[in-house]
C-alpha cells in the first residue's frame, strides 16, 4: 500500500454553539498497540456523520469512545467533552453517559426477550413505573424506528424470530427509548440484505431530526447518500472531515481521493 | 498390501474393543437392573430399615438422600453463581485470576473421601454441627461448587458478548446487564449443570459417611417443626442416605438380607440418576425453546 | 448546571448496583478460594502431627511395612503400593479401551454409532461409586476367587472395578483432544494416499498425543481418590500384596474403615491424617502434571 504522509490533514470546524460533542486529542490503545493517533473533531447537533476508512482504520474504535464502550478493553486518553463535561474524567457517571449517548451495533442483537420487553427492560431498570408512559414510548420508539407496522400485533412475541432487518429496526428502537441526545451507529446496516438496508437509511435520515447520528459505514455509496458530513479515517489518524459533498466530488487529501475511488480498502 | 492388511486388523481390533465396553456396560446395567428391580416394591420404598433383620425398606434413607440433596444445593447454587458471575464478567487475565482457578481445579480434584474427612473436622467437630443433616449438606456443597461454578461460567460466556454490549449501551449497570440479560439467557445451560451435578451427589458416600453419618433414627413424617428432635425437617439429625446405606449394610455384614437391599437399592439410586440426566437434557432443551420463542 | 449535566455527575442507582454486584461475585469467589486454602491447611496440619508429637520418622513412616498405628507401627508403605499398583493397573487396563472407544466415535463410526455410545458413557460418570462397589462385592470378587483362587479380595478385584470407573473419564477427555485435532490434518494424510489405520495412528493420535496424557492423568487422579467401590473390594488388611490376589488397603480404604475407630489426637488417628495428606499432595501432584502437560503442548 502506498505511503501517505499522516500529519498531514483538513478537519472542519464548527461555531461552538453548533457543537454536540467534542473531540480533543484522543489516542487509543489496546495495552502496548495504539490504534487511534491524537484525533479531534466536532460533531454538529442534528446532523449525520460518517466515518469511513479501510478497516483497521480505527473508526470504530473511535466511535466507541464516544460513549465510553471500550472502558474495560482499552486505554483512552485525551478530551472528549459533552455538556461542558469531559467524559473520560472518572467524575462522569458513564451509565447516565450511556442514555445520553446511545448506540446501536454491527450485529443485530436484540435480548432473547419479547419485542415490547426488549424496549421496556431498561426503562423499567431505569426507574420508570408508569405503564401509561410505558405503553407510549414503545409506541412512539418503534415508529421512530418505522418497525411499528409490522410487530404491533406481536409485541409479545420473541425478538429472537424477528429478521435481521427487522432486529436491527428493534434494536435502534430500542436506543432511543432512553430519549438519547446522541446516537452512535457502529456499521448498523452490513450484516443486512439491500432492502432492509434501504429501510434503515431512510429512518436514520429520519431520526437525524431529532438526534445527533454517528455512524461508521464500510459503505461509501451509503455515507455520501445519507450524511451531511464525512470523516475519513486512514490508519488511525483522521486525515479529511468535511461537508459530504466535498469529499466525494473533491477531497483536499490524496489518500481520502485514493480511498473514494477504490485504490485501497 | 501391507497398509491395507493393517487398517483391517487395526480398524477389527478397535471395532472389538468397543464392542467389549458396550458388553461390559450392557450387562453391568442390567445385572443392576434385573437383580435389584424385582425387589423395589412399594413396601421397600415406603418402609424404615432394620439393622439385624431382613425385609427392611429405605423409605429414610430415600428421604435423607432427597433433603441433602436440596439442602446442598440450595447453598450451593448462590455461592457457584456470584463465583461462575465473577470468572466470566469480572476476572481480568492476570496472576490473581490464574490462582483462583488453579484453587478451583484443586478443589475439584480431590478426592471426595478427603473432603468428607475434612468436613469431618472442621464442620463435625469444631463446629460441633456432629453427625447431622447440615454437616452433610455442607460437605457437599463442598464437592459441588467447583463443578457447578465452571458450568455456571461457561454457560456465561457462551451468551454472545453483543448481548453485554446492548445492556451497557441502554446505560445499565453491569449487574443490572448480568442479572437481566445474561443469566437469563444462559439459564439452559445453567439449569442442565445444576441437575447433572444433582445426580452426582445424589449417590455420593464417600463424603458423607463422617458428615452426615452412617444411621438413620426414626423420624416423623408428620412433625413439620424442623427445631423438633424427631422432626424429618431436623437439619441437626444424623442422616444415613441411600447411597451410604448400599456401603455399610455390605461392610457391616450383620444385616441378613444385605444383598437384597443392596441391588435394590442400587436399582433405584440408577434410576433416579437416569431421571436426572434425562430431566436434563428435556428441561435444558424446553427453557431453550421458550427463550428463542418457537414455542 | 444543566440537568444533564447534574446527572452525569451524580453517581446513579446503576453505580451502586454495579458495586454490589462486584462485592457479592468477589466475596462468592473468595469463600471459594479460602475453602481450598483451609483444606490444604487442616489436612497438612493434621497430617503432620504425626511427625510433629508423635515424632515418626517420616521416612520410616513412607518406607515401613508393618502398620499397627495402635502398637505404635506406622508403616504406610502397604497402603501407599496398595494404591499405586490399583490406580497403575486400572489407567493401564483402561487406556487402550478408552483410545479405541474415543477413535470409533471420532474417525470411524457413522452418526448413529456414536450416538448410541455417547448417552453410555454419560450414564457410566453417573453410577455412583457405591454401586460399582457392591457389583464389584457380588460379581468381581466372586469371579477372582474362582480363577485366581484367594479370597478374591485383593489389588485384582480393585483394579477391575477402577478401570469401569475410569473408563468413562479417560474417553470422554480423549474424544475431546482427538475432536481438537484440525480436520485439514485428516485430509491431507488421506491425500497422501495413507489407509485410515495410518491418517490415525502416525497423524492424530501423535497431533493429539498431550490431551491424550492428561486424559490419563486425571483418570489416574480418580482412580487414586476413589474411597468406597475399592474399599469393598480390596480385603482391607494393612499388609503389604504379596500377590494381585492376596488382600490388602489402599489409603483411601484404609481412612475409610479406620477413622471411626480412632480417638482424635491419638498415634493411631494422625497416622490416618498422614494417610491424607498423602492422598491430598497426589492430587495436587497430579494437578501439577496436568499443568506440565498443558505447558509442553503449548511449546511445540
Amino acid at each position: 500500500m502506498k505511503q501517505y504522509d499522516l500529519t498531514k490533514n483538513n478537519i472542519i470546524q464548527f461555531k461552538p454553539e453548533r457543537v454536540a460533542l467534542d473531540a480533543k486529542h484522543v489516542n487509543v490503545f489496546y495495552g502496548e498497540k495504539q490504534s487511534t493517533f491524537d484525533v479531534s473533531m466536532q460533531f454538529p447537533k442534528n446532523r449525520i456523520i460518517a466515518f469511513i476508512g479501510a478497516s483497521g482504520s480505527g473508526k470504530s474504535t473511535f466511535l466507541r469512545c464516544l460513549n465510553r464502550m471500550n472502558d474495560d478493553v482499552a486505554t483512552v486518553d485525551g478530551q472528549i467533552n459533552y455538556e461542558g463535561l469531559n467524559i473520560n474524567s472518572s467524575a462522569i457517571n458513564v451509565y447516565e453517559l450511556r442514555k445520553q449517548i446511545g448506540m446501536v451495533f454491527q450485529q443485530p442483537n436484540p435480548f432473547a426477550k419479547s419485542i415490547k420487553d426488549n424496549l421496556t427492560f431498561a426503562l423499567k431498570k431505569h426507574g420508570i413505573k408508569d405503564n401509561k408512559q410505558i405503553d407510549q414510548v414503545v409506541k412512539s420508539s418503534l415508529k421512530k424506528a418505522a418497525l411499528y407496522e409490522e410487530v404491533q400485533d406481536s409485541l409479545n412475541k420473541s425478538a429472537m424470530s424477528l429478521s435481521g432487518g427487522q432486529a436491527q429496526r428493534l434494536c435502534i428502537a430500542r436506543a432511543i427509548t432512553m430519549n438519547p441526545d446522541i446516537l452512535l451507529l457502529d456499521e448498523p446496516t452490513s450484516a443486512l440484505d439491500p432492502i432492509s438496508t434501504k429501510k434503515i437509511e431512510a429512518t436514520i435520515k429520519e431520526l437525524s431530526e431529532k438526534y445527533t447520528i454517528i455512524m461508521v459505514t464500510h459503505n461509501m455509496q451509503q455515507a455520501s447518500r445519507i450524511s451531511d458530513y464525512t470523516a475519513f479515517f486512514h490508519m488511525g489518524h483522521l486525515i479529511e472531515y468535511d461537508k459530504t459533498s466535498k469529499i466525494f466530488t473533491n477531497p483536499s487529501e490524496e489518500a481520502t481521493e485514493d480511498y473514494i475511488t477504490g485504490h485501497f480498502g | 498390501m501391507n497398509a491395507r492388511r493393517n487398517n483391517k486388523i487395526a480398524t477389527g481390533v478397535i471395532i472389538g474393543l468397543v464392542s467389549i465396553v458396550v458388553l461390559i456396560l450392557l450387562s453391568l446395567i442390567g445385572y443392576i437392573l434385573i437383580t435389584g428391580l424385582p425387589d423395589v416394591s412399594f413396601k421397600f420404598l415406603f418402609t424404615e430399615s432394620k439393622a439385624f433383620a431382613a425385609g427392611g425398606g429405605i423409605v429414610n434413607q430415600l428421604f435423607n438422600s432427597l433433603y441433602l440433596l436440596v439442602l446442598s444445593l440450595l447453598i450451593s447454587i448462590p455461592i457457584s453463581m456470584g463465583a461462575g458471575i465473577y470468572l466470566a464478567e469480572y476476572a481480568k487475565p492476570n496472576w490473581l485470576t490464574s490462582t483462583i482457578r488453579t484453587s478451583i481445579e484443586v478443589l475439584s480434584s480431590l478426592p471426595s473421601i478427603v473432603i468428607g474427612l475434612f468436613g469431618y473436622l472442621v464442620l463435625v467437630i469444631k463446629f460441633q454441627l456432629d453427625f447431622s443433616i447440615l454437616a452433610g449438606s455442607i460437605a457437599l456443597m463442598f464437592l459441588n461448587l467447583p463443578i457447578l461454578t465452571r458450568s455456571i461460567e461457561d454457560s456465561i460466556n457462551s451468551v454472545s458478548p453483543l448481548q453485554r454490549q446492548a445492556g451497557l449501551s441502554l446505560g445499565l449497570s453491569r449487574w443490572e446487564t448480568i442479572k437481566g440479560v445474561i443469566i437469563p439467557e444462559a439459564l439452559p445451560g445453567i439449569l442442565t449443570g445444576i441437575i447433572l451435578s444433582a445426580g452426582r451427589i445424589f449417590g455420593e458416600a464417600a463424603a458423607l459417611i463422617y458428615t452426615a453419618g452412617q444411621s438413620a433414627p426414626t423420624m416423623s413424617y408428620t412433625n413439620f417443626n424442623p427445631f423438633s428432635e424427631t422432626s424429618f425437617l431436623n437439619p441437626m439429625r444424623p442422616a444415613e442416605t441411600l447411597a451410604v446405606h448400599i456401603w455399610k449394610v455390605n461392610t457391616d455384614g450383620i444385616t441378613p438380607d444385605a444383598d437384597i437391599i443392596s441391588s435394590a437399592s442400587s436399582a433405584v439410586l440408577i434410576i433416579v440418576i437416569l431421571i436426572f440426566n434425562f430431566g436434563a437434557r428435556y428441561i435444558g432443551n424446553r427453557v431453550y425453546k421458550k427463550l428463542t420463542g418457537d414455542k | 448546571m444543566s440537568e444533564i449535566k447534574n446527572k452525569l455527575l451524580k453517581p446513579s442507582k446503576a453505580t451502586k448496583q454495579d458495586r454490589f454486584g462486584r462485592r457479592i461475585s468477589v466475596l462468592c469467589i473468595g469463600l471459594i478460594v479460602i475453602l481450598v486454602a483451609s483444606i490444604i491447611f487442616f489436612i497438612a496440619t493434621k497430617g503432620m502431627a504425626t511427625f510433629i508429637s508423635n515424632h515418626v520418622n517420616p521416612i520410616k513412616f513412607l518406607t515401613g511395612t508393618d502398620w499397627s498405628p495402635s502398637q505404635k507401627m506406622t508403616g504406610a508403605l502397604p497402603m501407599i503400593v496398595t494404591s499405586f499398583g490399583v490406580t497403575l493397573l486400572a489407567a493401564l487396563i483402561a487406556t487402550p479401551f478408552a483410545i479405541a472407544i474415543a477413535i470409533y466415535m471420532t474417525e470411524i463410526a457413522n452418526k448413529k454409532g456414536s450416538k448410541f455410545l455417547q448417552p453410555i458413557i454419560e450414564l457410566l460418570v453417573g453410577i455412583p461409586s457405591v454401586v460399582y462397589g457392591f457389583v464389584g462385592l457380588t460379581v468381581v470378587v466372586p469371579a477372582v476367587r474362582t480363577l485366581f483362587g484367594g479370597t478374591g479380595f485383593g489389588i485384582l478385584a480393585g483394579s477391575i472395578v477402577l478401570f469401569v470407573m475410569v473408563l468413562p473419564t479417560i474417553t470422554t477427555l480423549t474424544i475431546d483432544s482427538l475432536n481438537a485435532v484440525p480436520s485439514h490434518y485428516r485430509k491431507a494424510s488421506l491425500a497422501l494416499g495413507a489407509t485410515r489405520w495410518q491418517t490415525i495412528y502416525k497423524v492424530i493420535l501423535r497431533a493429539a498425543l498431550p490431551g491424550i496424557m492428561t486424559a490419563i492423568v486425571f483418570g489416574m487422579a480418580r482412580a487414586f481418590g476413589e474411597a468406597l467401590a475399592v474399599q469393598m473390594v480390596i480385603g482391607n488388611s494393612a499388609l503389604m500384596p504379596t500377590s494381585l490376589v492376596s488382600p490388602t488397603s489402599t489409603l483411601t480404604s484404609q481412612l475409610t474403615t479406620e477413622v471411626g475407630n480412632t480417638i482424635m489426637g491419638t498415634l493411631p488417628n494422625n497416622a490416618l491424617w498422614s494417610l491424607a495428606l498423602i492422598l491430598l499432595l497426589m492430587s495436587l501432584f497430579f494437578n501439577l502434571v496436568v499443568k506440565y502437560i498443558a505447558k509442553r503442548g503449548q511449546l511445540k
